[in-house]
């Protein structure tokens, strides 16, 4: 088996999002997006290369990186459920559906399980608030989330 | 016989399967052999009965809802390709209560079109707005739009055509038509719903937006929450490039105009206007001081309008119909139509536009039904997670920019959460001050820091120690936010706080709570 240095092969997929994105207008949020999907999560080691290539500091890139929370420090679990607990879905009891979820999974928000089949996480609004309580899997929106719907979601996590 | 059958492709009737209602249709017209079209149209925003399935008969649409992947087989046993009678029947959806006691100015088309069909579109209604404005100079548009009354929808309620006319004023050999599509607030969806469900309208509103500025670039920043949004969004810009809406010209005008689509990465604050611009210069969403006015200075310090998704919408019809037919609907200041989203526990939570002026209580207990749960309403929070929760106490306050302000409320961008008798206003005002603590930008002290002393404050005082002083340190504390913070997110977070405070003290005593219950 042959193994290329990981960096190597990180800097030329890198490379490739920043040369398709780098000319629109502020392209540095849409390359961070890029390259989490293109890797699942934001390798530390693609910042400075992103830096050199907007001729940015490593510390504003660093500094965008870490301010918004979609961008990932470390993969994710095969699957990401994303659970709402904004006003709409409290008035729902998601308080109580994150608490089963939880319980079901083995797992709290922030966390993923020890198999990797999946990451728990938080989420302040999808805009189903007239179909609350709302969850996402996987980028598939879960609306009126009961007792058997956790059921289904974890059938098809862990299958 | 070809039959069309429309299954929402709206994410609220998504979320409620209506993927799987579309397969089965599909499926079962195949082993039927019945010839049908399956149109995937935004959602009329009636929730409770998504997925609400029509089917175009002689007489006209007939709906029946909610429907389930399994009720699909009874449907075609029933006959209701033609029609005909189920017990999911609904009838003619235009006649539905809720449906036919709303004004629909702005989500005219939605739910009814095929949003990604510029035909359907222009069958409709749409694209003469734009036209009218081509033919207009732009400062004939911008005094329309200023006329019309139309205020912004995302929240703040500044007046539309007076940013557009400060545009229009500013010298630049660049100038930005920004939407705001970061609708982060609980309760809201009238943004998502327009995206998904008449995409058009929206590119219409920022294309006469550029023709009346000056502006030739327009992005739409919408949340990453919203990946089916931004999906339709970038469908129907490329049709619209493509018909020539969108261009080196805008329908023949000798202005062009074009629209690129950002996603948003997670962060409440790019709401507010200042940080969704950073935002799009690819910097941290920290909030900028104004002035300078981003009218003048905006993106990439180019003179920038920044308008709501809902205010950029509701431009065609003022240009279609007029200012004075825009005008005519509302009350006081408030002119033209709202759309309210009724959300949270509530027995029929959807978007139900109409014009200004309809008191709280008949949205809440007359359309919105009281609570799903058959409870008691307890508290309703106006306008999102920096709106005041109002009591049933203020009920009577008509919905009006004004009226609510006079009430230390906001309509915010419209959104109503409904809670019933369950609900404990102290927990209700600690994830306030939470919610504020995980997404404040860190730029004014009293918003990064108070926010965190807020909830250590609030769970000292569910803990009864020293109650009253907790109290006391809250109030001022909410009084140095709203006071000190540079935009909405520091400074409205006290509205829940103070508003459950004020209306709902019994769920600040725990003492006598503690001491009833011995």
């Amino acid at each position: 088996m042959v193994l290329q240095p990981a960096s190597t092969e990180i800097a030329a997929r890198t490379a490739a999002v920043i040369s398709e994105l780098k000319s629109l207008e502020g392209p540095l949020i849409p390359i961070l997006h890029g390259v989490q999907e293109e890797f699942g999560y934001v390798p530390q080691e693609t910042l400075p290369i992103i830096a050199e290539a907007l001729n940015l500091s490593r510390a504003e890139v660093h500094g965008v990186f870490t301010f918004y929370h979609d961008f990932r420090h470390h993969p994710a679990g095969r699957h990401v459920l994303k659970v709402c607990q904004a006003e709409a879905c409290q008035s729902m009891g998601s308080d109580a559906i994150a608490a089963q979820i939880k319980q079901k999974l083995g797992i709290g928000f922030h966390e993923t399980s020890k198999d990797g089949d999946v990451t728990l996480e938080p989420i302040y609004c999808l805009g189903l608030c007239a179909c609350a309580p709302a969850a996402m899997l996987d980028g598939e929106v879960i609306g009126r989330l009961d007792a058997d719907k956790i059921d289904e979601i974890a059938e098809e996590i862990h299958s | 016989m070809s039959v069309t059958i429309y299954v929402p492709g709206d994410s609220g009737a998504l979320s409620l399967g209506a993927e799987k209602v579309a397969k089965a249709v599909a499926k079962e017209a195949a082993e039927r052999g019945v010839d049908a079209k399956i149109v995937r149209n935004g959602s009329r925003g009636l929730y409770w009965l998504e997925p609400m399935v029509e089917v175009v008969t002689d007489a006209g649409r007939v709906a029946y809802g909610p429907v389930s992947a399994k009720d699909v087989a009874s449907l075609f046993d029933s006959g209701f390709v033609t029609g005909g009678a189920h017990k999911l029947s609904l009838g003619d959806p235009e006649k539905l209560p809720f449906v036919a006691k709303q004004t629909r100015l702005t989500f005219a088309r939605c739910g009814i079109t095929d949003p990604i069909s510029l035909e359907d579109y222009e069958a409709h209604g749409g694209l003469v707005g734009l036209r009218n404005a081509v033919a207009m100079a732009p400062a004939d548009i911008v005094k329309q739009v200023t006329e019309s009354g139309l205020r912004g929808r995302g929240g703040a309620g500044f007046p539309t055509g007076i940013k557009w006319k400060t545009v229009l004023d500013t010298p630049g050999t660049q100038k930005y038509i920004v939407c705001n599509a970061d609708e982060g607030d609980s309760a809201t969806f009238a943004d998502r719903m327009i995206m998904e469900g008449d995409p058009f309208v929206l590119i219409e509103g920022m294309a006469i937006a550029g023709l009346a500025t000056g502006a030739t670039k327009g992005y739409v920043y919408i949340r990453s929450e919203y990946p089916h949004a931004i999906a339709v969004m970038e469908k129907a810009v490329k049709v619209a490039r493509r018909a020539g809406v969108l261009g080196k010209s805008v329908l023949g005008a000798s202005q062009g105009f074009d629209i690129e689509i950002r996603s948003g990465a997670g962060a409440y604050v790019c709401g507010e206007e200042t940080s969704l611009l950073n935002s799009l210069e690819g910097k941290r969403g920290v909030v900028r001081a104004k002035p300078p006015l981003p009218a003048i200075q905006g993106l990439f310090g180019r003179p920038t309008v920044i308008n709501n998704v809902i205010s950029l919408a509701s431009v065609p019809i003022v240009m279609d119909k007029g200012a004075q037919y825009y005008k005519d609907f509302g009350m006081g200041r408030s002119r033209g139509t709202i759309p309210i989203q009724i959300a949270g526990n509530v027995k029929h939570g959807g978007l139900f536009e109409v014009a200004f002026g309809l008191t709280l209580g008949e949205i809440v207990d007359e359309i919105g039904g009281g609570t799903a749960t058959g409870r008691p309403v307890k508290a309703v929070q106006v306008g999102g997670p920096l709106g005041a929760y109002f009591p049933r106490a203020l009920f009577d306050t008509p919905f009006d920019y004004e009226a609510f302000a006079a009430k230390d409320g906001l309509i915010g961008h419209a959104g109503i959460t409904v809670f019933d008798d369950s609900a404990d206003m102290l927990k209700q005002a600690r994830f306030a001050m939470e919610f504020c603590a995980i997404e404040s930008c860190g730029k004014c002290t009293p918003c990064r820091i108070g926010s965190t002393r807020g909830v250590e404050t609030l769970d000292k005082l569910a803990q009864n120690i020293e109650p009253e002083k907790q109290l006391a340190l809250v109030t001022d504390l909410c009084n140095t936010m709203k006071f000190g913070s540079l935009c909405a997110l520091g400074g409205f977070t006290p509205y829940p706080v103070m508003s459950a405070i004020n209306h709902f003290p019994e769920d600040f005593r725990p003492a006598a709570v503690a001491q009833a219950a011995e």
